[in-house]
């Protein structure tokens, strides 16, 4: 019964990482780039879906509500104010995907050989603790205080830019 | 860890080609922002993989995810900025359209 609803898992698991990998594609190979936005939306959510795989919780909460929620909406606002909607007719690709396609897929072999040849020292099922909200927060305040800070540096600074680099008239 | 971590690395591979993909042959700038951000998050697949199974923290993996987050979400802030101003100046978003610094 046990092993039952594993394999039961498993086999969502799997389906959720081909279907974001579908997507995937979709969103590189699609020639309107709104439905490409679109398509990555659905890679967002199953990268969610294995986060949540791997019982990180609260860090596919915060993917969602950052990703979804705000990267792909400023995204999709940033494509309506700029693109030539009117205009199906602009090629989206250049002339390049056919030597992209045989690097990207020289690369991946490449990868899968060293992913399966090394040996990972992997704990035993049942070992690892689940990590709780608590302590990523604690993690967050005592052991990584310092790039915590350096990230909060970076955010604001990163939005004071855009702003000035946005702004109608330059200063 | 239900399904073995190789499969987990396999697929954060893939999606990070994907993403390589994405930019080498996007001619439209937010096109290519958008497969920036896949290849971040094909590394933030791995890095919470390997919290949950190598680690000698577990909670390591997921606190640099949320810092690899922040950064793609400044990352994503700046250049979109970048392509409005742009798109306000030179009336295009297309790569090979923007030759200013070139010959």
């Amino acid at each position: 019964m046990i092993s039952e609803m594993q394999t039961g898992i498993q086999i969502g698991i799997y389906l959720v990482m081909a279907l974001s990998v579908f997507a995937a594609l979709a969103a590189v190979n699609l020639p309107n780039i709104f439905h490409a936005a679109l398509a990555f939306i659905g890679t967002l959510l199953g990268i969610a879906g294995i986060f949540i795989s791997l019982r990180a919780d609260f860090l596919a909460l915060a993917h969602i509500l950052i990703y979804v929620g705000a990267v792909m909406t400023l995204v999709i606002f940033a494509i309506m104010l700029t693109q030539r909607l009117s205009d199906p007719n602009v090629r989206q690709h250049n002339n390049l995907s056919a030597p992209a396609f045989l690097g990207g897929l020289a690369f991946l072999t490449l990868m899968a050989k060293l992913i399966y040849t090394t040996p990972w020292p992997v704990k035993a099922a049942g070992t690892v603790p689940h990590v709780s909200v608590m302590d990523l927060g604690q993690a967050l305040m005592t052991t990584y205080v310092f790039p915590f800070e350096v990230i909060s540096v970076v955010l604001i600074s990163a939005l004071l830019g855009a702003i000035v680099i946005a702004k109608k008239d330059p200063l | 860890m239900i399904i073995p971590l190789e499969h987990y690395l396999i697929f954060g591979a893939v999606l990070f080609t994907i993403g390589i993909y994405g930019i080498l042959v996007r001619r439209n700038i937010i096109g290519i922002l958008i497969s920036i951000e896949m290849i971040l998050n094909a590394v933030n697949v791995n890095l919470v993989a390997f919290s949950r199974s190598t680690s000698a923290s577990p909670e390591t993996g997921q606190i640099f995810a949320i810092f690899v987050i922040a950064l793609a979400a400044a990352a994503a802030v700046v250049g979109l900025a970048l392509v409005l101003a742009l798109f306000r100046v030179r009336k295009t978003v297309l790569t090979d359209e923007i030759t200013l610094l070139k010959w």
